[in-house]
C-alpha cells in the first residue's frame, strides 16, 4: 500500500520555543483513517499543522504526498495543499464570502471551470444538508452549520488527504454525527486518507482506524 | 453600501493627492504664463558708442531675443527749435546709439546681473539701465507665491500619505484572514492578492475619473475663466489627455505600492 505520510526522526517546535514533538517516526498509508489523540498542549494540532506545511520540521524528515516538507519551497507547498482538504475547529471560513464561494475556493484554486465548480458546490450543499442556506454568509449560520460548510469545502476537490483538527469540538450531537458520517463516507467511498485530531474517538464509527497518541513529545501507535 | 465604504477611504485619499498635484500644475502654468507676459513688457535699455545689431547682442548674452534701436528724434525735435539745422545734424552724429532689448523669458535677478555685466564688458556699451529694483520686487512676489503653493501641496501630500498608511493597516487586517485561508488551500500569491490589486486598481480608476471630471468642469467654468482673464493670463488649466494620464499614473502607482506593501507584509499564521 502507498504511504501518504512518512515521518522519520521528526522534531517540531515553534521558533525559539521548546521541542513539542521529539524525534518521532511513523507512517500513514493511503486510504487509512487515523486518529491522533493526546492531552491539551501535547502537540496534536502542532503535528497536524506540520502535515500541511504550516509548521516546518525542526529536525528529521517529513514526507507528505511525496513532498519532503523539510525545506520545501512555497510553490511546492502550494501544490501539495491543493490535494489536501483541511477542517479547523474554528472553521476558517472567509466571512465576506457566501457559503457557496467558500466551498468553491479549493475548486477555483485547482483551476476548475466556474460551471463545473458550481455543480460540485450544489451537490456538496445537499450532501451537508445546507442547500436551504444558499446565498448566506458564514456569520448568518450556527457553529454546526459553519463546520458543515468547512467540511464541504474540504471535500470539494476530492483531496487525497483530509486533515481535521477537532472538527466536532464545539458542535451539537446532530452536527457532530453529520461530520463523522461525511469523514467516514470520504474514507469508505473515495478511499481518501483521513487524519483527525480529537480528544474523543466516537464509538459509533463504522470504519477501521489507526490510533496515534501523543505524550511528552513522543507519538505512540495504539493497537 | 459596505462595498462603497470599502472603496471610499482610499478614493478620498487619492483624490486629495491628485487635487493638490493638479493645483500645483495650474499654479506653475499660471506663473509661467505671467512670466511670459512680464517678459514681453520688460526690457533693458542699452547705450552704445557704435551700432550693434540683434545677433551681436545675442552673442553677448543669449537671453536677448530682440534689439530695437530707439531713435533720438523726439528729443532732438524738442531741442531743434533753438538750434540751426547743421547743429542738429551734428548733434545726431555725436549722439550714442540707444537700444531697447527684449528678452527670451522673464529673467531671474541673477540673470539680469549677468546680462548687465556681459553688456558692460563690451567696449562699445557705455551704460545699461535694467530697472532691477522694479523687476526684483515682482520676481520675488512670484517666487513667494509659487513657494507657498508648493509648500501647501507638499503638506497636503504628506498628510494624505499618512492617511493612506493608516488605511494600509486597516486593509492589512481586513485582507489578512482571507489571504491566509486561501494560502491554506494552496492558492498562489497572485491569486491570494488578486482581490487586493483589483480593489486598488478600481480605486485608482475611480479617483482619476473624479479628478478628470472635476478639472475638466473647472477649466471651462465661466467664473474661473473670468478670473484668469481679469489678470490677463491665457492658460490651459487642464490638458485632458496629458494631465489625466499623469493623474491616473500617480493614482495607480500609489494604489499598487499600497497593495504590494500589504502583500509583502502579510505573514501566514503558523
Amino acid at each position: 500500500m502507498d504511504k501518504v505520510i512518512v515521518a522519520q526522526e521528526l522534531s517540531l517546535a515553534y521558533s525559539n520555543s521548546e521541542i513539542i514533538i521529539n524525534k518521532a517516526s511513523f507512517s500513514i498509508n493511503s486510504g487509512e483513517f487515523v486518529f491522533i489523540t493526546g492531552a491539551s498542549g501535547s502537540g496534536k494540532s502542532t503535528l497536524l499543522k506540520s502535515l500541511f506545511g504550516a509548521l516546518k520540521p525542526k529536525q528529521g524528515s517529513l514526507v507528505v504526498g511525496g513532498v519532503e516538507l523539510h525545506g520545501a519551497s512555497r510553490s511546492k507547498l502550494n501544490l501539495l495543499r491543493r490535494h489536501i482538504g483541511i477542517v479547523f475547529q474554528d472553521y476558517k471560513l472567509v466571512k465576506e464570502w457566501t457559503i457557496e464561494k467558500n466551498i468553491m475556493l479549493p475548486l477555483l484554486i485547482n483551476g476548475y471551470v466556474n460551471s463545473v465548480a458550481q455543480n460540485q458546490v450544489d451537490k456538496l450543499l445537499k450532501h451537508v444538508r445546507l442547500n436551504h442556506q444558499i446565498g448566506k454568509y458564514p456569520l448568518e449560520l450556527s457553529g454546526g452549520e459553519q463546520q458543515r460548510v468547512a467540511m464541504a469545502r474540504a471535500l470539494a476537490h476530492n483531496p487525497i488527504l483530509i486533515l481535521a483538527d477537532e472538527p466536532t469540538g464545539n458542535l451539537d450531537d446532530y452536527s457532530s454525527q453529520l461530520i463523522w458520517n461525511l469523514l467516514e463516507g470520504a474514507n469508505n467511498q473515495l478511499k481518501t486518507t483521513v487524519i483527525v485530531v480529537t480528544h474523543h474517538i466516537p464509538k459509533t464509527l463504522n470504519v477501521a482506524y489507526k490510533h496515534f497518541h501523543i505524550e511528552y513529545g513522543s507519538i505512540n501507535e495504539i493497537c | 453600501m459596505k462595498s462603497v465604504r470599502n472603496h471610499l477611504s482610499l478614493v478620498i485619499a487619492l483624490l486629495s493627492i491628485l487635487f493638490s498635484m493638479q493645483v500645483f500644475f495650474i499654479v506653475e502654468r499660471s506663473i509661467d504664463a505671467y512670466k511670459t507676459k512680464l517678459s514681453k513688457n520688460y526690457s533693458v535699455i542699452v547705450v552704445s558708442k557704435k551700432e550693434l545689431n540683434k545677433d551681436e547682442f545675442s552673442k553677448i548674452n543669449i537671453i536677448v531675443s530682440q534689439a530695437q534701436e530707439i531713435t533720438p528724434d523726439s528729443v532732438i525735435k524738442r531741442l531743434s527749435s533753438d538750434m540751426k539745422n547743421t547743429n542738429v545734424e551734428l548733434l545726431k552724429l555725436t549722439l550714442p546709439k540707444f537700444y531697447k532689448l527684449s528678452l527670451e523669458h522673464y529673467p531671474s535677478p541673477e540673470e539680469i546681473k549677468k546680462l548687465k555685466s556681459d553688456l558692460l564688458a563690451n567696449s562699445a556699451v557705455t551704460k545699461v539701465e535694467d530697472f532691477a529694483h522694479t523687476h526684483d520686487t515682482v520676481y520675488k512676489l512670484l517666487l513667494l507665491f509659487k513657494n507657498v503653493v508648493s509648500l501647501f501641496s507638499i503638506v497636503v501630500a504628506i498628510v494624505t500619505l499618512l492617511l493612506i498608511f493608516k488605511e494600509l493597516r486597516i486593509w492589512q487586517y481586513k485582507h489578512s484572514e482571507r489571504m491566509t485561508i486561501m494560502g491554506l488551500f494552496g492558492a498562489a500569491l497572485w491569486l491570494r492578492s488578486a482581490v487586493l490589486f483589483r480593489l486598488a486598481i478600481v480605486d485608482a480608476l475611480v479617483a482619476s475619473f473624479i479628478a478628470f471630471g472635476a478639472f475638466a468642469y473647472l477649466s471651462s467654468h465661466p467664473w474661473i475663466t473670468q478670473q484668469l482673464k481679469s489678470i490677463d493670463i491665457d492658460i490651459v488649466l487642464f490638458y485632458p489627455i496629458e494631465d489625466s494620464l499623469i493623474l491616473f499614473g500617480v493614482a495607480i502607482a500609489i494604489s499598487i505600492v499600497l497593495a504590494s506593501l500589504i502583500v509583502l507584509g502579510h505573514k501566514e499564521e503558523a
